[in-house]
């Protein structure tokens, strides 16, 4: 077991409906049979841990709060807040927050509207080489290896190479990145790292941003400095509070799900077999990865009283965006539970609902697409290595951190 | 059948150019847009329905 699940003794003491806790070794392992319980008893569950929260698990519940921004602002969207009821020690360094992803409307549309065409289908081609000859160096290496971990040897290695190289930050600092931006997502009752991890994160890109200023380049930092809104340069501090979202949001999710789809096609043959025959099913096979495996749960915080199907939410409760829960509805999927590679019919959320739909969803999309092709193309056949252990990391983001091999 | 795109709606997931590339356009803010307004051809109906079906925003209208 890895050191970032908190063992809390057994899950069966847990009153999920009432007191759950996502921090639970067993919710990061099994969160599926969970939402499985709570579906039956209480489809929007509550705790007083840390601060009154919601959880819901239906798919009609999380779309309609992701839908309602008056309510449900953006503006606490960490899952575990690094210091909860203290002032926020990023506040001076970040007065606008991290936009959009923490904003709401009208700061909200703007930054998001500046980031967008960085991200479109045109734009993220231009990564697909790259990412190409990333995936199979990394490939060459893991044949080679007496060990190899498809979370660590690969996954862990790609969305932060293309996201530096959009960046335009030394890519010989990967492991520095993975790191930093570890430590502020997964340790979440560890403050002192999730600090670590943010003061890492800042200095470095302030002093981008700095070197930027003096000499600009051809990247989304330099282009963001040069960015105008109603005619005036965008603040320093609103430059950087979008690159370091730019740089956290792109590597643990995108990780994560490429790291969830080897997992699947490690352990169930017959979807490895079928992906290896059919390459052409990669696209509906990507989709529902993204669907059963769904990498990413955001917060919203309450901003007046609402009653939402029965459970009083009150001003200043968190909502949970449970987007992993809706994606495995049986109201909405058929065979939810079931992994389907082929699924025709697959309206899922694992990037979001409305307003934040995950900007960065084609760039992940031609990720997964490439790092998975190239895989199954060299190694089409591959199993969980014996006595190996795979550890997940859970909370705001879902995926196997080692996810130990065997090539056969 | 007729098609259109609810602006409104659109968030720009892409799953309706992703399945049929000769039915939606979608511009650098991932906005999308119906290519052909008038009445489909009938081998592209399918493909239409397909999509509307897996849009997250239930943003494609179909008109019968
Ligand atoms: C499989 C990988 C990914 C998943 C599952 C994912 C998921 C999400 C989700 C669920 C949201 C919505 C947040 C909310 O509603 O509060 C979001 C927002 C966002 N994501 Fe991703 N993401 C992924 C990869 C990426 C990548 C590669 C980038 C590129 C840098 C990125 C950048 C963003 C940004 C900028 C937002 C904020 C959008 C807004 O608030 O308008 N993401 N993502
Ligand atoms: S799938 Fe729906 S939301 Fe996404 S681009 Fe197409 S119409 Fe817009």
């Amino acid at each position: 077991m890895s050191n970032n699940i908190i063992m809390d003794g057994n899950y069966l003491n847990i009153d999920w409906a009432n007191d759950f806790d996502i921090l639970n070794s067993a919710y990061i392992e099994d969160p599926f049979s969970i939402w499985e319980t709570l579906r039956e008893e209480c489809p929007i569950a509550h705790t007083d841990r840390r601060k009154s929260s919601w959880l819901p698990v239906d798919y009609d519940v999380v779309t309609k709060i992701a839908h309602d921004i008056n309510h449900f602002s953006s503006s606490e969207i960490l899952v575990i807040p690094i210091m909860d009821g203290e002032p926020n020690p990023a506040q001076p360094i970040l007065p606008y927050g991290v936009p959009p992803i923490s904003a709401d409307p009208p700061l909200h549309t703007w930054t998001r509207r500046l980031l967008l065409p960085w991200f479109s289908h045109k734009s993220v081609e231009r990564y697909r080489s790259m990412t190409t000859e990333l995936c199979n160096n990394l490939i060459d290496k893991i044949i080679e290896s007496k060990h190899p971990d498809g979370a660590r040897d690969f996954a862990q290695q790609i969305p932060v190479r293309v996201i530096a190289t959009m960046l335009g930050v030394p890519t010989d600092m990967t492991d520095t990145f993975t790191s930093w931006v570890r430590d502020f997502l997964e340790f979440a009752d560890d403050r002192e790292r999730r600090l670590n991890g943010a003061r890492g994160i800042f200095t470095f890109l302030i002093e981008e941003i700095e070197n930027r200023k003096s000499s600009p380049k051809n990247d989304l930092i330099s282009e963001l400095l040069s960015s105008e809104f109603n005619g005036k340069k965008l603040d320093s501090s609103l430059v950087l509070g979008m690159s370091i979202l730019v740089l956290v949001a792109g590597i643990d999710t995108t990780w994560s799900a490429i790291g969830s789809s080897l997992y699947h096609l490690a352990t169930n043959h017959n979807d490895l077999e079928r992906l290896v025959a059919e390459p052409e099913l990669m696209d509906l096979a990507v989709e529902e990865f993204l669907r059963a495996y769904s990498p990413v749960t955001m917060a919203r915080v309450v901003t007046e009283d609402i009653e939402i199907k029965g459970c009083p939410m009150k001003k200043g409760d968190k909502v949970l965006m449970n987007f992993p829960a809706a994606n495995r509805d049986p109201k909405v999927f058929s065979d939810a539970d079931k992994v389907v590679i082929d699924r025709k019919i697959n309206r899922h959320v694992a990037f979001g609902s409305g307003i934040h739909r995950c900007a960065g969803s084609n760039l992940a999309r031609m990720e997964l697409n490439v790092s998975l092709r190239e895989w199954i193309k060299r190694i089409p056949r591959f199993k969980l290595a014996e006595g190996g252990v795979v550890t997940w990391a859970g909370g705001q983001v879902r995926g196997p951190r080692e996810l130990p091999l065997e090539i056969i | 059948m007729k098609i259109y795109v609810d602006q409104t709606r659109c968030q720009g997931h892409s799953r309706c150019y992703m399945l049929a590339p000769d039915l939606f356009e979608i511009d650098d803010y991932g906005q999308s847009t119906e290519k052909i307004n008038v009445h489909l051809p009938s081998e592209l109906e399918e493909d239409a329905r397909l999509a509307a079906e897996n849009c997250p925003e239930f943003a494609i209208v179909i008109i019968e």
